[in-house]
C-alpha cells in the first residue's frame, strides 16, 4: 500500500481537465502530485470531452515522478462511472472522490475500480483512492473515511463547500477550519494515510498564503492543494528543513549506521537514545532536504 | 529547368552560388573576428555656414535630394508609433522615384503596408534591414521583391555602413526635438524614445541627413545626440509619432507560471556560473521572461551582495530600477523599450547613450558586446547544433529580426530562453529553418523542462550538475521530448528562388531564405 511509503506530498496541483495547454504543461512545475479535475472545473457540456482529453494526456505526456491524481465527478452524478473506467484504463495513480461523507461511498467507488481493473487486466489493487471531505458529516466521519480501504492514500479538506455547510465562510485567520483540520489530520494519522489541506484561492496574496501554509505545516499536514503553479515554490520553502535540522538528521542516521556496523542494539547520539520516531523524522528531513535541493545525492549540504 | 549551384557554409547551409558571386558575398566561416585593419568609407559633406536649415516641405527635400537608384535610410526608434516613415515614403512614391534601396535600422509593422506599396510602385527594389514581419514579411517570402533582402544584425549594419556595404545617400531621421541647425536628442518632447543609438550611424555616415521633427526648440539644443555638424535639413512636420505606441507604458511583470519557471531557471544558471561575481555585466531583452529574469537577478544580486558594472542593450524600466538601487553601475543604452527607460536618460548620468557601432560592431576598435559576460536571448527555433532562428516562422515565412542576437551572442555566457514547444510547434528542432546565430556562440538553452548545455562548454556542464533545481539534458533529449509532444511536422516547401540572405555580423552569409511555395 502506497500510503505506508514515505512519499512526499507537499503540493497537489489542480489542473482543469478541459484545458489542453495546462494539461500539457502540468508536469514542469515540480508538483509532488498533479490532480486532474473532471469535476468542478469542467462544465456539464464538457464532461465527456474533458475525460477524453485527460485520458489522452495521461497516455502521451511525460509527468516525470509526480503522483497522478484525478478528481472524478461525484457519486450522485451520471459521469463518475465512466470517469473511473477511463482513468483506471489510463493507469492513474489515485482516484479522488469528492464530497465524501462515509466509508460506504468509498466502498462503492472501490467496487467500480475493481471491475475496471479486471476489465483492463490491471492487477486488482493497483489504483489508489483518496477522499475529499467537504461537509460537517464528512468531517465527523473522517476516521472511518480515512480507514475505508487498503487503497486509501489520504484525505483532504475542501474548505469552500465545508464552510458553506457550517453556515460561515472563509476568514483570513482560518479559525472556522480549525476543528476540521484537526479531525482530518488525526484521522489520517490514525489510519496511516496522508492529510492534505485545502486550497488558498487568492494567488496574489503571497503573505496570507505563506501564513496559512506555515500553520498547516505546524499542525502536521503532508501538504496543500494548490490552484496555481506559482504557489509550489512557496509551499516547498515552508516545508524545507533548516540547515540545523539537516545536520541533526545526518547525525542521527550516522549513529544508526554506526550501531548497525557495531552490531549494537541500542543507538545513542550525544548521550541520548535514538528511538524509532527520531529515526523516522531524520529520514523524512533528509528526503525533504533532497527534494528542496538543499543537499546533493550524497546528503552534502549545498550552499 | 535552370541548374542552381550551391555553396555550403560552415553551418551546413546551401547558398546560391550565382547570387553570392553576383553580390560579392562570402559564405560564413566562423564566429572569430580576426584582428586586421579595415578602411572606413568616405561620405560627402555639403558645407553650410548658414543659420537656418528648417524647411516645411518634405516634398521639397525629396525632389531636391532623392534620385532614382539611391539608398535611403530610416531608424525604428519610434517602433509601432512611427509617423515619419510613411509620410516620407508616400512623398517619394508620389514623386515617381524608382529603384531605391531601402536601408532602415529595422522595419516595424506600422511601415509594412507602405513598403509593400513602394515595392509594387517600383520605388523600392532593394531592402536591407534587421528584420520584417506581418504583411511585408509575407509579401517578401512570396517573392514580391525581385532582389534578395539582406538581413543584418545591429552591429552588422553599423559595420556595413562604416565599410560602405550600405552607402546611404539620404537618411530621414525622425526626432522628438531639434533646433534650427539640427542639434537633436531622443529624450525631450512628446514622442520621446530615449537613446538614438541606431540612428547615430546614419547621422554620421549618410551623405545627406534630414531630420524630421514636430518640436523645434531654441538654439543651441543640448544635450545633442545628433549634431548640427551632421545635419543638412530640419523639416517641421505635425507629429513624428504616437507616444502611446512607441513603447509599452508601465512595464507589468508576467504572471504566466511557465515564463516565470523559465526565468527562474535562467537566473539559477547565471547565479551558479563563474560569471556571477562583483563587477559582472549582462544584457536581457524586453519580453515577459526577460523582464522576469531581471526581477530574479535583482533578488540574487542583493542576497549575494553583488553589483554589475554595466547592463547593455535594449533597456527597460526594471533595468533603470537596478541602476537606481545601486545594483548596476552603468547602463549602456542603444535603445529604450519603455517610457520609464526613455525618460530616465535625462536625469541619470550613468545611463550612457551608445551608437550601434559602440554597442556591437565587430569591425571597430572595441565594442561593448566584447566585454559582455552574460546575455539572455530568445529563439523561434533552436536546433541540436544550437543554431538559432529568430527570423522565419514554422511556415517558412519571414516574421522576425536579427536585432542584436548575433552580436550579443558573443558574450561569455549566452543563454537562450525559450519554451520547449509553443502550442503545437516545437522550438527545439533537428534543424532550424533559418540559421541566424551560429550554435558555436550559444552556451545554454533554458526551457521549462530543463536546460541543455553546448557540449563545448564542459565547464558549464560540470558547474550545472551541482545545481539540483536545474535539470540538465542533452539538446538531443530536449529535441526528442518536444517531438514526442507535438509530433513531426511536414517539411515546409520552398521554391528554388532566394528571397533573402542573412549576413553574419562580419558580413559573410550565414543563410539564404527561399520563396515559400503555397
Amino acid at each position: 500500500m502506497a500510503a505506508t511509503e514515505e512519499r512526499l506530498r507537499r503540493t497537489m496541483m489542480f489542473v482543469p481537465g478541459n484545458n489542453p495547454a495546462m494539461l500539457k504543461d502540468a508536469g514542469i512545475y515540480g508538483a509532488d502530485s498533479i490532480m486532474f479535475d473532471l469535476e468542478d472545473a469542467v462544465s456539464l457540456a464538457e464532461k465527456d470531452a474533458a475525460r477524453i482529453l485527460v485520458y489522452e494526456a495521461l497516455m502521451t505526456q511525460d509527468y516525470g515522478n509526480a503522483e497522478l491524481v484525478v478528481r472524478i465527478n461525484g457519486l450522485d452524478t451520471k459521469f463518475w462511472e465512466n470517469d473511473v473506467i477511463a482513468m483506471v484504463k489510463a493507469g492513474i495513480d489515485v482516484i479522488r472522490l469528492p464530497k465524501t461523507e462515509s466509508a460506504a461511498m468509498l466502498q462503492q467507488l472501490e467496487e467500480k475500480i475493481v471491475a475496471a481493473e479486471k476489465q483492463f487486466d490491471i492487477p486488482v489493487g493497483t489504483t489508489h483512492m483518496m477522499a475529499a471531505i467537504e461537509s460537517a458529516k464528512g468531517v465527523l466521519n473522517a476516521a472511518e473515511i480515512a480507514a475505508a480501504s487498503e487503497r486509501m492514500i489520504g484525505i483532504a479538506l475542501s474548505a469552500e463547500d465545508y464552510t458553506t455547510d457550517l453556515k460561515t465562510h472563509r476568514y483570513p485567520g482560518g479559525a472556522e477550519l480549525e476543528f476540521a483540520r484537526n479531525m482530518i489530520l488525526n484521522s489520517a494519522r490514525a489510519a496511516g494515510v496522508a492529510a492534505f489541506d485545502t486550497v488558498f484561492t487568492n494567488t496574489d496574496d503571497v503573505v496570507g498564503f505563506k501564513q496559512e501554509t506555515e500553520h498547516i505545516h505546524q499542525l502536521g499536514f503532508d501538504g496543500k492543494s494548490l490552484v496555481n503553479p506559482r504557489q509550489i515554490p512557496m509551499v516547498n520553502a515552508v516545508y524545507a528543513p533548516t540547515d540545523k535540522e539537516i545536520i541533526n538528521a545526518k547525525n542521527v542516521l550516522a549513529a544508526i549506521e554506526d550501531a548497525r556496523i557495531k552490531g549494537s542494539g541500542v543507538i545513542a547520539m550525544n548521550g541520548q537514545m535514538v528511538d524509532r520516531p527520531v529515526a523516522l523524522r531524520a529520514q523524512r528531513v533528509m528526503k525533504l532536504a533532497k527534494a528542496s535541493g538543499l543537499v546533493d545525492e550524497d546528503g552534502v549540504i549545498l550552499d | 529547368m535552370r541548374m542552381v549551384l550551391f555553396l555550403i557554409n560552415n553551418v551546413n547551409r546551401s547558398l546560391p552560388e550565382d547570387l553570392m558571386n553576383q553580390l560579392g558575398f562570402k559564405p560564413f566561416k566562423s564566429t572569430t573576428i580576426d584582428s586586421t585593419v579595415v578602411a572606413r568609407t568616405p561620405h560627402k559633406v555639403a558645407i553650410s555656414t548658414g543659420n537656418d536649415k528648417v524647411l516645411n516641405s518634405i516634398k521639397e527635400v525629396v525632389e531636391n535630394n532623392v534620385a532614382d537608384g539611391m539608398t535611403i535610410s530610416f531608424h525604428h526608434h519610434f517602433r509601432e508609433g512611427d509617423f515619419v516613415f510613411n509620410l516620407v515614403m508616400q512623398t517619394i512614391i508620389d514623386a515617381g522615384i524608382k529603384d531605391l534601396t531601402l536601408a532602415p535600422s529595422s522595419l516595424t509593422n506600422v511601415m509594412n503596408d507602405m513598403v509593400v506599396k513602394a515595392i509594387e510602385a517600383g520605388t523600392v527594389t532593394n531592402i536591407t534591414s534587421s528584420g520584417m514581419r506581418g504583411t511585408l514579411g509575407d509579401a517578401v517570402s512570396h517573392g514580391a521583391l525581385a532582389n534578395p533582402v539582406i538581413f543584418r544584425s545591429h552591429g552588422g549594419r553599423a559595420r556595413a555602413i562604416e565599410q560602405g556595404d550600405i552607402k546611404i545617400d539620404v537618411a530621414f531621421l525622425g526626432v522628438p526635438n531639434s533646433d534650427r541647425l539640427g542639434n537633436a536628442n531622443g529624450m525631450d518632447g512628446e514622442a520621446v524614445f530615449g537613446s538614438l543609438g541606431y540612428a547615430l550611424m546614419d547621422a554620421q555616415y549618410a551623405d545627406k541627413v534630414v531630420l524630421l521633427t514636430d518640436n523645434i526648440v531654441s538654439y543651441p539644443n543640448t544635450p545633442a545626440s545628433i549634431k548640427q555638424t551632421q545635419v543638412d535639413y530640419v523639416v517641421k512636420i505635425d507629429k513624428v509619432g504616437d507616444p502611446d505606441k512607441i513603447g509599452s507604458g508601465a512595464t507589468r511583470f508576467t504572471k504566466d507560471p511557465k515564463e516565470l519557471k523559465i526565468a527562474s531557471t535562467v537566473n539559477d544558471v547565471i547565479t551558479n556560473s563563474a560569471y556571477f561575481k562583483d563587477g559582472f555585466s549582462f544584457q536581457t531583452g524586453s519580453g515577459g521572461a526577460a523582464l522576469a529574469v531581471t526581477r530574479y537577478l535583482r533578488e540574487s544580486m542583493k542576497q549575494n551582495d553583488i553589483r554589475a558594472s554595466f547592463a547593455l542593450g535594449g533597456i527597460t524600466k526594471p533595468m533603470i530600477d537596478l541602476l537606481e538601487e545601486g545594483l548596476v553601475d552603468k547602463i549602456m543604452d542603444v535603445q529604450d523599450f519603455d517610457k520609464g527607460a526613455a525618460e530616465s536618460m535625462h536625469t541619470s548620468k550613468n545611463q550612457q547613450e551608445i551608437d550601434a557601432s559602440w554597442y556591437a560592431d565587430p569591425y571597430n576598435k572595441g565594442a561593448m558586446v566584447d566585454q559582455l559576460d552574460v546575455v539572455i536571448l530568445s529563439a523561434l527555433e533552436i536546433d541540436t547544433k544550437f543554431n538559432v532562428n529568430v527570423m522565419t516562422g514554422s511556415d517558412g515565412v519571414i516574421r522576425g529580426a536579427v536585432g542584436g542576437h548575433q552580436d550579443a551572442a558573443t558574450a561569455k555566457l549566452t543563454i537562450i530562453s525559450a519554451p520547449l514547444v509553443r502550442g503545437r510547434i516545437a522550438t527545439v528542432v533537428p534543424a532550424v529553418s533559418t540559421v541566424v546565430t551560429p550554435g558555436d556562440s550559444i552556451d545554454v538553452l533554458v526551457t521549462e523542462v530543463g536546460i541543455a548545455i553546448n557540449p563545448k562548454r564542459q565547464d558549464l556542464i560540470a558547474a550545472m550538475k551541482k545545481v539540483p533545481s536545474v535539470p540538465v539534458f542533452s539538446i538531443e533529449e530536449l529535441e526528442q521530448r518536444a517531438s514526442k509532444i507535438v509530433g513531426t511536422p511536414k517539411p515546409i516547401e520552398f521554391t528554388e528562388r532566394t528571397v533573402a540572405l542573412v549576413e553574419y555580423r562580419d558580413g559573410t552569409i550565414i543563410d539564404a531564405i527561399k520563396e515559400v511555395k503555397d
